[in-house]
């Protein structure tokens, strides 16, 4: 799956957890522009995972701060 | 310069709104006599204590104590070193080996507090490549020894097995895997659900952590934990516990059948790198624990103690954080801080002492009421306890 297609699946799955309706770009950060609290996080994560059947653990969560780095990490998670 | 402290400036706030609506500090209170294990005097009022881990009433042991002043004449007031250096005394060998029999495990280490031994124990077996796979309810120890160690943490969802299935099922192929998980989770006093989550975790090749801090001494049938009375208690590789609660003084421990355990001695930083526990201490803890091996009655009490308060509650109105009473453990769940606070307050003033939790320690953002039942509660005080809280909820508006 090619980054594009990635980043479209993602897309949707952020949108039951989008509340504001905030509009997504690469640079759309998790903790600052969506407001994510740590539940909200395990949630997304799971569903991201459930999504691609790969394990984002918590230390490469730790990396990810924005949404284009999430699409990337997936991308070379999937390999 | 910029200031380190203003990282904290919200939580600052957030407790200066609630201190200034004129509430007591409920993370204040300074008990100024105990006088048993289930009363103290706290602000010159006689208070019934509902919020301690003290389960069994072990604090004032007639037996407990008196070993606790012997150890101090016979070995003094403490050791000045490490377990692995000139801080092991008869006491602490005399403990762990209370505790292998308590257990019927072949080993047992002590640590000088419970947050340690988790501390400890997961930091150092699950390694760089290591999966560690862990409800996400899991307690700060828990968590404090992920993050110390080098292994991929990977959580799931509170008490799912099918969600830490996954988790398992996706984990790389050949890497090691422990999975921590807890007997009864503190802040809303529910038990897991061990034998499946075991079975799941043993049909992935993981190796098995279980921290029965909250059960020790009265569940399963020898009062050795939840997966004592699931019947799984043989499945799990090690098993953390404490001395702060039922136990009644402080100190922690890991128990395993594990073949080559001693060598945690040397390995685990958190053992090796700080003071023993005090002679005492360890002298009231396996007075403490061996008097746990013969405490039927006892336990048989505790739990008729948390079915009536649950039972109560539940018909007053209160909403509980378990639909049945599955532990020492009652939660009243709060609509709000400021409710909870002020609800707290009431209860101290009827002469109750609760614990009052708030985030981030409750899970889903929740104000607990947290009541924890000690076997020393007469069925006289659990009535008493019941109309306080029924007189608190009313004058709140909770009820």
């Amino acid at each position: 799956m090619d980054r594009a297609a990635t980043s479209e699946k993602i897309a949707a799955l952020i949108e039951p957890f989008n509340k504001k309706g905030i509009a997504i770009s690469d640079a759309t950060s998790f903790a600052g522009d969506l407001e994510f609290d740590s539940l909200t996080v395990m949630d997304f994560v799971a569903a991201i995972e459930d999504e691609f059947d790969i394990i984002i653990s918590m230390n490469q969560q730790a990396e990810i701060e924005t949404y284009g780095q999430l699409v990337d990490a997936v991308v070379k998670l999937k390999g | 310069m910029t200031d380190l402290f203003s990282k904290f400036d919200p939580l600052i706030q957030m407790r200066t709104d609630l201190l200034s609506t004129g509430v007591t500090d409920p993370f204040g209170l300074v008990m100024e006599k105990v006088i048993s294990p289930t009363v103290a005097m706290c602000n010159g009022r006689e208070t019934i204590l509902l919020g301690t881990y003290n389960y069994m009433g072990m604090t004032f042991d007639p037996d407990v104590i008196a070993a606790g002043k012997q150890a101090l004449d016979d070995f003094g007031s403490g050791t000045t070193g490490s377990r692995v250096l000139n801080g092991t005394y008869a006491g602490h060998k005399a403990v762990e080996q209370a505790l292998c029999d308590f257990y019927a495990m072949d080993h047992a280490m002590v640590f000088s507090t419970g947050y340690q031994a988790n501390l400890g124990i997961i930091s150092t077996i699950a390694g760089k490549g290591d999966y560690i796979i862990l409800d996400i309810d899991s307690h700060a120890s828990i968590w404090d020894g992920c993050k110390m160690g080098d292994a991929e943490v990977v959580p799931f969802k509170h008490n799912d097995i099918e969600a830490m299935e996954k988790r398992l099922k996706r984990i790389p192929e050949g890497a090691g895997i422990l999975v921590v998980l807890e007997g009864v989770y503190s802040m809303l006093g529910d038990i897991a659900p061990l034998k499946e989550m075991i079975a799941v975790a043993k049909k992935y090749g993981a190796m098995v952590l279980v921290d029965e801090a909250h059960s020790m001494g009265f569940i399963g049938p020898n009062g050795r934990g939840v997966a004592e009375e699931q019947g799984v208690l043989d499945q799990v590789d090690f098993v953390i516990g404490t001395f702060s609660k039922s136990v009644g003084t402080v100190g922690g421990f890991c128990v395993s059948n594990h073949p080559k355990f001693e060598i945690m001695r040397l390995v685990c930083r958190p053992y090796v790198f700080t003071a023993s526990l005090p002679p005492s201490v360890v002298a009231t803890a396996a007075t403490s624990v061996r008097k746990l091996m013969h405490a039927a009655d006892k336990r048989a009490h505790l739990w008729e103690n948390s079915r009536v308060l649950h039972g109560g509650l539940r018909e007053r109105g209160f909403k509980l954080g378990t639909e049945t009473p599955q532990s020492a453990i009652i939660s009243v769940i709060m609509p709000d801080l400021e409710r909870g606070a002020a609800m707290w307050e009431a209860l101290l003033h009827e002469g109750l002492y609760v614990n009052l939790a708030r985030p981030p320690a409750t899970p889903a953002g929740m104000t607990l009421l947290r009541c924890s039942l000690c076997a020393a509660h007469s069925a006289e005080q659990v009535q008493t306890i019941i109309g306080m809280f029924e007189r608190a909820g009313k004058k709140v508006g909770i009820i």
